[in-house]
Protein backbone atom coordinates (compact mmCIF):
# COMPACT_ATOMS: atom_id res chain seq x y z
CA UNK A 1 0.00 0.00 0.00
CA UNK A 2 2.57 2.54 1.10
CA UNK A 3 5.11 1.52 -1.52
CA UNK A 4 2.46 2.06 -4.18
CA UNK A 5 1.82 5.54 -2.78
CA UNK A 6 5.51 6.36 -2.69
CA UNK A 7 6.14 5.15 -6.22
CA UNK A 8 3.28 6.27 -8.46
CA UNK A 9 3.03 5.44 -12.16
CA UNK A 10 5.89 6.74 -14.31
CA UNK A 11 5.59 10.39 -15.09
CA UNK A 12 6.65 13.80 -14.00
CA UNK A 13 5.69 13.38 -10.33
CA UNK A 14 7.74 10.23 -9.83
CA UNK A 15 10.74 11.69 -11.59
CA UNK A 16 10.80 14.75 -9.38
CA UNK A 17 10.46 12.60 -6.22
CA UNK A 18 13.30 10.37 -7.35
CA UNK A 19 15.39 13.40 -8.20
CA UNK A 20 14.75 15.03 -4.85
CA UNK A 21 15.82 11.81 -3.14
CA UNK A 22 18.97 11.65 -5.26
CA UNK A 23 19.96 15.23 -4.45
CA UNK A 24 19.18 14.63 -0.77
CA UNK A 25 21.33 11.49 -0.89
CA UNK A 26 24.29 13.37 -2.36
CA UNK A 27 23.93 16.33 0.00
CA UNK A 28 23.66 14.10 3.08
CA UNK A 29 26.64 12.00 2.00
CA UNK A 30 28.74 15.07 1.20
CA UNK A 31 27.91 16.79 4.48
CA UNK A 32 28.39 13.53 6.38
CA UNK A 33 31.85 12.78 5.01
CA UNK A 34 32.86 16.42 5.47
CA UNK A 35 32.12 16.09 9.18
CA UNK A 36 33.06 12.49 9.85
CA UNK A 37 35.61 11.15 7.40
CA UNK A 38 37.42 14.35 6.42
CA UNK A 39 37.55 15.60 9.98
CA UNK A 40 38.56 12.26 11.47
CA UNK A 41 40.98 10.83 8.96
CA UNK A 42 42.47 13.90 7.36
CA UNK A 43 42.58 16.46 10.16
CA UNK A 44 42.98 14.19 13.20
CA UNK A 45 44.90 11.16 12.04
CA UNK A 46 46.79 12.14 8.89
CA UNK A 47 47.74 15.76 9.39
CA UNK A 48 47.26 15.83 13.18
CA UNK A 49 46.48 19.51 12.96
CA UNK A 50 44.25 19.38 15.97
CA UNK A 51 43.75 16.87 18.68
CA UNK A 52 40.36 15.25 19.00
CA UNK A 53 39.80 17.16 22.21
CA UNK A 54 41.19 20.32 23.76
CA UNK A 55 41.32 20.49 27.50
CA UNK A 56 40.00 24.06 27.23
CA UNK A 57 36.73 22.92 25.67
CA UNK A 58 33.65 24.11 27.55
CA UNK A 59 30.86 21.70 28.43
CA UNK A 60 28.41 23.30 26.00
CA UNK A 61 30.93 22.95 23.20
CA UNK A 62 31.55 19.35 24.23
CA UNK A 63 27.84 18.56 23.97
CA UNK A 64 27.55 20.35 20.63
CA UNK A 65 30.57 18.48 19.29
CA UNK A 66 29.10 15.14 20.38
CA UNK A 67 25.84 15.90 18.57
CA UNK A 68 27.71 17.03 15.44
CA UNK A 69 29.67 13.81 15.56
CA UNK A 70 26.58 11.60 15.82
CA UNK A 71 24.66 13.47 13.14
CA UNK A 72 27.68 13.30 10.83
CA UNK A 73 27.80 9.50 10.92
CA UNK A 74 24.02 9.34 10.59
CA UNK A 75 24.08 11.54 7.48
CA UNK A 76 26.90 9.55 5.86
CA UNK A 77 25.10 6.22 6.28
CA UNK A 78 21.66 7.63 5.39
CA UNK A 79 23.09 9.26 2.24
CA UNK A 80 24.60 5.98 1.07
CA UNK A 81 21.37 4.03 1.67
CA UNK A 82 19.36 6.65 -0.24
CA UNK A 83 21.86 6.26 -3.10
CA UNK A 84 21.44 2.48 -3.02
CA UNK A 85 17.67 3.04 -3.10
CA UNK A 86 18.00 5.37 -6.11
CA UNK A 87 20.14 2.77 -7.89
CA UNK A 88 17.60 -0.01 -7.52
CA UNK A 89 14.85 2.31 -8.81
CA UNK A 90 16.73 3.06 -12.05
CA UNK A 91 19.86 4.56 -13.59
CA UNK A 92 21.58 7.14 -11.40
CA UNK A 93 22.68 10.42 -13.05
CA UNK A 94 26.13 10.37 -11.48
CA UNK A 95 27.05 13.92 -12.52
CA UNK A 96 24.05 15.30 -10.69
CA UNK A 97 24.77 13.17 -7.64
CA UNK A 98 28.37 14.38 -7.59
CA UNK A 99 27.12 17.96 -7.71
CA UNK A 100 24.92 17.29 -4.70
CA UNK A 101 27.89 15.73 -2.85
CA UNK A 102 30.02 18.82 -3.53
CA UNK A 103 27.23 21.12 -2.36
CA UNK A 104 26.77 19.10 0.82
CA UNK A 105 30.51 18.92 1.49
CA UNK A 106 31.09 22.63 0.96
CA UNK A 107 27.92 23.63 2.76
CA UNK A 108 28.71 21.62 5.86
CA UNK A 109 32.35 22.68 5.94
CA UNK A 110 31.25 26.32 5.72
CA UNK A 111 28.72 25.85 8.51
CA UNK A 112 31.32 24.02 10.60
CA UNK A 113 33.89 26.76 10.07
CA UNK A 114 31.42 29.47 11.04
CA UNK A 115 29.45 27.83 13.87
CA UNK A 116 31.84 25.34 15.43
CA UNK A 117 35.09 27.23 15.17
CA UNK A 118 34.04 30.85 15.28
CA UNK A 119 30.83 30.96 17.33
CA UNK A 120 31.42 28.11 19.79
CA UNK A 121 35.19 28.13 19.57
CA UNK A 122 35.44 24.37 20.08
CA UNK A 123 38.92 24.10 18.68
CA UNK A 124 41.10 25.81 16.15
CA UNK A 125 41.65 24.07 12.85
CA UNK A 126 45.38 24.61 13.17
CA UNK A 127 47.16 26.24 16.03
CA UNK A 128 50.20 27.89 14.52
CA UNK A 129 48.40 29.56 11.61
CA UNK A 130 45.71 32.08 12.44
CA UNK A 131 44.42 32.81 8.97
CA UNK A 132 43.64 29.24 8.06
CA UNK A 133 40.03 29.07 9.30
CA UNK A 134 39.21 31.88 6.90
CA UNK A 135 41.00 30.11 4.04
CA UNK A 136 39.06 26.97 4.86
CA UNK A 137 35.76 28.86 4.94
CA UNK A 138 36.68 30.42 1.59
CA UNK A 139 37.52 27.11 -0.08
CA UNK A 140 34.39 25.56 1.45
CA UNK A 141 32.33 28.34 -0.16
CA UNK A 142 33.97 27.63 -3.53
CA UNK A 143 33.17 23.89 -3.26
CA UNK A 144 29.58 24.74 -2.30
CA UNK A 145 29.27 27.08 -5.29
CA UNK A 146 30.76 24.49 -7.66
CA UNK A 147 28.24 21.93 -6.42
CA UNK A 148 25.33 24.34 -6.86
CA UNK A 149 26.48 25.16 -10.41
CA UNK A 150 26.62 21.45 -11.31
CA UNK A 151 23.14 20.94 -9.81
CA UNK A 152 21.78 23.88 -11.79
CA UNK A 153 23.32 22.72 -15.08
CA UNK A 154 22.01 19.14 -14.70
CA UNK A 155 18.50 20.16 -13.57
CA UNK A 156 16.85 19.18 -16.91
CA UNK A 157 18.49 15.77 -17.05
CA UNK A 158 16.95 14.79 -13.73
CA UNK B 1 63.54 -4.18 48.32
CA UNK B 2 63.13 -4.49 52.06
CA UNK B 3 59.65 -3.00 52.18
CA UNK B 4 56.89 -5.49 51.39
CA UNK B 5 55.20 -4.78 48.09
CA UNK B 6 51.83 -3.11 48.43
CA UNK B 7 49.44 -5.74 47.26
CA UNK B 8 46.45 -4.84 45.14
CA UNK B 9 43.21 -5.26 47.16
CA UNK B 10 42.18 -8.36 45.28
CA UNK B 11 45.33 -10.21 46.25
CA UNK B 12 44.56 -10.14 49.99
CA UNK B 13 43.88 -13.47 51.67
CA UNK B 14 40.12 -13.93 51.66
CA UNK B 15 39.48 -11.29 48.98
CA UNK B 16 41.31 -13.34 46.38
CA UNK B 17 38.48 -15.85 46.60
CA UNK B 18 35.83 -13.21 45.95
CA UNK B 19 37.42 -12.12 42.65
CA UNK B 20 38.00 -15.69 41.55
CA UNK B 21 34.45 -16.73 42.54
CA UNK B 22 32.90 -13.81 40.64
CA UNK B 23 34.99 -14.56 37.55
CA UNK B 24 34.19 -18.27 37.78
CA UNK B 25 30.46 -17.60 38.18
CA UNK B 26 30.44 -15.25 35.19
CA UNK B 27 32.30 -17.69 32.96
CA UNK B 28 30.00 -20.52 34.09
CA UNK B 29 26.92 -18.44 33.19
CA UNK B 30 28.38 -17.82 29.72
CA UNK B 31 29.10 -21.54 29.40
CA UNK B 32 25.47 -22.31 30.28
CA UNK B 33 24.31 -19.81 27.63
CA UNK B 34 26.49 -21.58 25.05
CA UNK B 35 25.19 -25.01 26.12
CA UNK B 36 21.53 -23.90 25.99
CA UNK B 37 22.00 -22.57 22.47
CA UNK B 38 23.69 -25.82 21.40
CA UNK B 39 20.87 -27.89 22.96
CA UNK B 40 18.26 -25.75 21.18
CA UNK B 41 20.12 -26.24 17.89
CA UNK B 42 20.09 -30.01 18.48
CA UNK B 43 16.42 -30.12 19.50
CA UNK B 44 15.28 -28.17 16.42
CA UNK B 45 17.60 -29.94 13.96
CA UNK B 46 14.68 -31.45 12.01
CA UNK B 47 13.18 -28.06 11.23
CA UNK B 48 14.26 -25.74 8.40
CA UNK B 49 18.03 -25.16 8.40
CA UNK B 50 19.25 -22.61 10.95
CA UNK B 51 21.63 -20.07 9.34
CA UNK B 52 25.21 -20.83 10.35
CA UNK B 53 26.05 -17.14 10.72
CA UNK B 54 23.52 -16.85 13.56
CA UNK B 55 25.19 -19.63 15.54
CA UNK B 56 28.60 -18.14 14.75
CA UNK B 57 27.44 -14.72 16.02
CA UNK B 58 26.06 -16.19 19.26
CA UNK B 59 29.20 -18.14 20.17
CA UNK B 60 31.48 -15.26 19.11
CA UNK B 61 29.43 -12.94 21.30
CA UNK B 62 29.82 -15.24 24.30
CA UNK B 63 33.57 -15.48 23.59
CA UNK B 64 33.84 -11.67 23.58
CA UNK B 65 31.99 -11.49 26.90
CA UNK B 66 34.23 -14.20 28.38
CA UNK B 67 37.33 -12.32 27.25
CA UNK B 68 35.99 -9.15 28.84
CA UNK B 69 35.13 -10.59 32.26
CA UNK B 70 38.14 -12.92 32.39
CA UNK B 71 41.66 -11.81 31.38
CA UNK B 72 40.76 -8.25 30.39
CA UNK B 73 38.92 -7.57 33.67
CA UNK B 74 42.03 -8.69 35.57
CA UNK B 75 44.26 -6.37 33.52
CA UNK B 76 41.73 -3.55 34.00
CA UNK B 77 42.78 -3.10 37.64
CA UNK B 78 45.96 -1.39 36.48
CA UNK B 79 45.09 -0.05 33.05
CA UNK B 80 42.21 2.10 31.84
CA UNK B 81 42.99 1.06 28.26
CA UNK B 82 42.32 -2.55 29.23
CA UNK B 83 39.19 -1.44 31.10
CA UNK B 84 37.93 0.29 27.95
CA UNK B 85 38.72 -2.69 25.73
CA UNK B 86 36.65 -4.76 28.16
CA UNK B 87 33.85 -2.17 28.21
CA UNK B 88 33.64 -2.10 24.41
CA UNK B 89 33.66 -5.90 24.19
CA UNK B 90 31.14 -6.49 26.98
CA UNK B 91 28.83 -3.52 26.43
CA UNK B 92 28.82 -3.14 22.65
CA UNK B 93 30.46 -5.93 20.61
CA UNK B 94 29.16 -8.91 22.61
CA UNK B 95 25.55 -7.59 22.80
CA UNK B 96 25.51 -6.92 19.04
CA UNK B 97 26.78 -10.43 18.25
CA UNK B 98 24.37 -12.01 20.73
CA UNK B 99 21.42 -10.10 19.23
CA UNK B 100 22.46 -11.25 15.73
CA UNK B 101 22.40 -14.80 17.11
CA UNK B 102 18.57 -14.47 17.40
CA UNK B 103 18.28 -16.55 20.60
CA UNK B 104 14.51 -15.97 21.05
CA UNK B 105 13.76 -17.21 17.53
CA UNK B 106 15.83 -20.30 18.19
CA UNK B 107 14.09 -20.90 21.54
CA UNK B 108 10.67 -20.63 19.87
CA UNK B 109 11.76 -23.27 17.34
CA UNK B 110 13.21 -25.61 19.93
CA UNK B 111 10.55 -25.44 22.66
CA UNK B 112 7.43 -27.66 22.62
CA UNK B 113 4.42 -25.78 21.30
CA UNK B 114 2.84 -24.96 24.70
CA UNK B 115 6.09 -23.67 26.18
CA UNK B 116 6.80 -21.68 23.02
CA UNK B 117 3.38 -20.05 23.31
CA UNK B 118 4.02 -19.26 26.97
CA UNK B 119 7.35 -17.66 26.03
CA UNK B 120 5.80 -15.54 23.30
CA UNK B 121 3.01 -14.50 25.72
CA UNK B 122 5.65 -13.53 28.26
CA UNK B 123 7.52 -11.44 25.70
CA UNK B 124 4.31 -9.59 24.81
CA UNK B 125 3.59 -8.55 28.39
CA UNK B 126 3.67 -4.79 29.16
CA UNK B 127 6.85 -4.83 31.33
CA UNK B 128 8.85 -6.54 28.57
CA UNK B 129 7.31 -4.24 26.00
CA UNK B 130 8.39 -1.26 28.10
CA UNK B 131 11.91 -2.52 28.67
CA UNK B 132 12.48 -3.20 24.99
CA UNK B 133 11.38 0.26 23.89
CA UNK B 134 14.46 2.04 22.46
CA UNK B 135 14.03 5.11 24.68
CA UNK B 136 13.80 3.06 27.91
CA UNK B 137 16.57 0.66 26.89
CA UNK B 138 18.72 3.61 25.84
CA UNK B 139 18.19 5.36 29.18
CA UNK B 140 19.08 2.19 31.10
CA UNK B 141 22.22 1.79 29.01
CA UNK B 142 23.40 5.41 29.05
CA UNK B 143 22.35 5.90 32.69
CA UNK B 144 24.65 3.10 33.79
CA UNK B 145 27.53 4.46 31.72
CA UNK B 146 26.96 7.94 33.09
CA UNK B 147 26.98 6.71 36.71
CA UNK B 148 30.15 4.74 36.04
CA UNK B 149 32.27 7.15 34.02
CA UNK B 150 30.78 10.40 35.28
CA UNK B 151 32.09 9.41 38.71
CA UNK B 152 35.44 8.15 37.44
CA UNK B 153 37.52 10.97 38.94
CA UNK B 154 35.68 10.64 42.27
CA UNK B 155 37.48 8.92 45.16
CA UNK B 156 34.33 7.08 46.27
CA UNK B 157 32.35 7.02 43.04
CA UNK B 158 30.97 3.91 41.40
CA UNK B 159 34.06 3.59 39.22
CA UNK B 160 36.43 3.42 42.21
CA UNK B 161 33.99 1.13 44.02
CA UNK B 162 33.93 -1.22 41.05
CA UNK B 163 37.70 -1.54 41.02
CA UNK B 164 37.76 -2.22 44.76
CA UNK B 165 34.97 -4.76 45.16
CA UNK B 166 34.43 -8.02 43.32
CA UNK B 167 30.70 -7.91 44.01
CA UNK B 168 30.22 -4.39 42.63
CA UNK B 169 32.27 -5.31 39.59
CA UNK B 170 30.08 -8.34 38.97
CA UNK B 171 26.91 -6.21 39.19
CA UNK B 172 28.38 -3.57 36.85
CA UNK B 173 29.46 -6.21 34.33
CA UNK B 174 26.06 -7.88 34.41
CA UNK B 175 24.33 -4.51 33.94
CA UNK B 176 26.62 -3.49 31.08
CA UNK B 177 26.04 -6.75 29.18
CA UNK B 178 22.26 -6.94 29.74
CA UNK B 179 21.65 -3.22 29.13
CA UNK B 180 23.77 -3.45 25.98
CA UNK B 181 21.75 -6.43 24.78
CA UNK B 182 18.41 -4.76 25.52
CA UNK B 183 19.51 -1.57 23.75
CA UNK B 184 20.91 -3.33 20.67
CA UNK B 185 17.85 -5.59 20.43
CA UNK B 186 15.50 -2.61 20.61
CA UNK B 187 17.33 -1.00 17.67
CA UNK B 188 18.32 -3.78 15.28
CA UNK B 189 16.89 -6.92 16.91
CA UNK B 190 16.54 -9.98 14.70
CA UNK B 191 14.03 -11.70 16.97
CA UNK B 192 10.28 -11.21 16.46
CA UNK B 193 9.18 -7.97 18.10
CA UNK B 194 5.46 -7.27 17.80
CA UNK B 195 5.90 -3.72 19.05
CA UNK B 196 9.08 -2.60 17.31
CA UNK B 197 9.44 1.17 17.49
CA UNK B 198 9.26 3.13 14.21
CA UNK B 199 12.51 3.64 12.30
CA UNK B 200 12.59 7.36 13.10
CA UNK B 201 12.47 6.73 16.85
CA UNK B 202 15.17 4.07 16.63
CA UNK B 203 17.42 6.30 14.50
CA UNK B 204 16.97 9.27 16.87
CA UNK B 205 17.77 7.12 19.93
CA UNK B 206 20.87 5.69 18.25
CA UNK B 207 22.12 9.17 17.28
CA UNK B 208 21.56 10.41 20.83
CA UNK B 209 23.47 7.40 22.13
CA UNK B 210 26.40 8.03 19.77
CA UNK B 211 26.52 11.67 20.88
CA UNK B 212 26.44 10.79 24.60
CA UNK B 213 29.02 8.03 24.21
CA UNK B 214 31.46 10.35 22.47
CA UNK B 215 30.81 13.06 25.09
CA UNK B 216 31.56 10.60 27.89
CA UNK B 217 34.78 9.52 26.17
CA UNK B 218 35.95 13.11 25.97
CA UNK B 219 34.85 13.79 29.53
CA UNK B 220 36.96 10.85 30.64
CA UNK B 221 39.86 12.19 28.59
CA UNK B 222 39.67 15.46 30.51
CA UNK B 223 38.95 13.90 33.93
CA UNK B 224 41.09 10.75 34.18
CA UNK B 225 40.19 8.39 37.06
CA UNK B 226 42.26 8.53 40.22
CA UNK B 227 44.94 5.88 40.50
CA UNK B 228 45.51 5.47 36.78
CA UNK B 229 48.46 6.67 34.74
CA UNK B 230 47.25 9.82 32.87
CA UNK B 231 48.81 8.72 29.57
CA UNK B 232 47.12 5.32 29.85
CA UNK B 233 43.85 7.01 30.86
CA UNK B 234 43.91 9.24 27.77
CA UNK B 235 44.68 6.27 25.54
CA UNK B 236 41.71 4.48 27.14
CA UNK B 237 39.40 7.44 26.52
CA UNK B 238 40.43 7.58 22.86
CA UNK B 239 39.87 3.83 22.54
CA UNK B 240 36.35 4.38 23.92
CA UNK B 241 35.77 7.16 21.37
CA UNK B 242 37.06 5.48 18.21
CA UNK B 243 36.14 1.92 19.18
CA UNK B 244 32.64 3.10 20.06
CA UNK B 245 32.43 4.70 16.61
CA UNK B 246 33.17 1.40 14.88
CA UNK B 247 30.30 -0.36 16.65
CA UNK B 248 27.99 2.67 16.32
CA UNK B 249 28.50 2.87 12.56
CA UNK B 250 27.85 -0.88 12.32
CA UNK B 251 24.55 -0.29 14.17
CA UNK B 252 23.69 2.58 11.80
CA UNK B 253 24.37 0.33 8.80
CA UNK B 254 22.20 -2.47 10.26
CA UNK B 255 19.41 0.06 10.84
CA UNK B 256 19.79 1.23 7.23
CA UNK B 257 19.74 -2.35 5.93
CA UNK B 258 16.44 -2.90 7.74
CA UNK B 259 14.98 0.17 6.03
CA UNK B 260 16.45 -0.89 2.68
CA UNK B 261 14.83 -4.33 2.88
CA UNK B 262 11.50 -2.96 4.12
CA UNK B 263 11.19 -0.41 1.29
CA UNK B 264 12.07 -2.86 -1.48
CA UNK B 265 10.04 -1.99 -4.61
CA UNK B 266 6.99 -4.18 -4.98
CA UNK B 267 7.86 -5.46 -8.46
CA UNK B 268 11.00 -7.13 -7.21
CA UNK B 269 9.50 -8.27 -3.92
CA UNK B 270 6.83 -10.17 -5.86
CA UNK B 271 9.47 -12.43 -7.38
CA UNK B 272 10.42 -14.81 -4.57
CA UNK B 273 13.15 -16.50 -6.63
CA UNK B 274 15.12 -13.27 -6.88
CA UNK B 275 14.81 -12.68 -3.15
CA UNK B 276 16.34 -16.06 -2.32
Amino acid sequence: MTSADARPTPGRVERSTTDRRLVLSGALFGAGIAASVVDLFVLHLLLQWHHFYDLSTTEVALAADGLFHAVAWGMTVAGLFLLADARRCGAVPWGRWTGAVLAGLGGFQLLDALVNHKLLGIHQVRYDVDLLPYDLAGSAAIVLLAGLVVLWRTRHRA
Amino acid sequence: MSEPLVAAPHLHGTAVDAWAVVEGAGLTALGVAAALYAIALWTSRRRSPWPLRRSACWFAGLACAALAIGPIARAAHESLTAHMAGHLLLGMVAPLLLVLGAPVTLALRALPIDEARALSRLLRRPPVRWLTHPVVAGLINVGGLWLLYGSASDEDGLFALMHGSAFVQAVVHLHVLLAGYLFTASLVGRDPDPHRAPLGVRAAVLLAFIALHSMLAKWLFAHPPVGFDPVDAQAGAQLMYYGGDVVDVTLLVLLGLGWFAATRPRARAARPVAAA
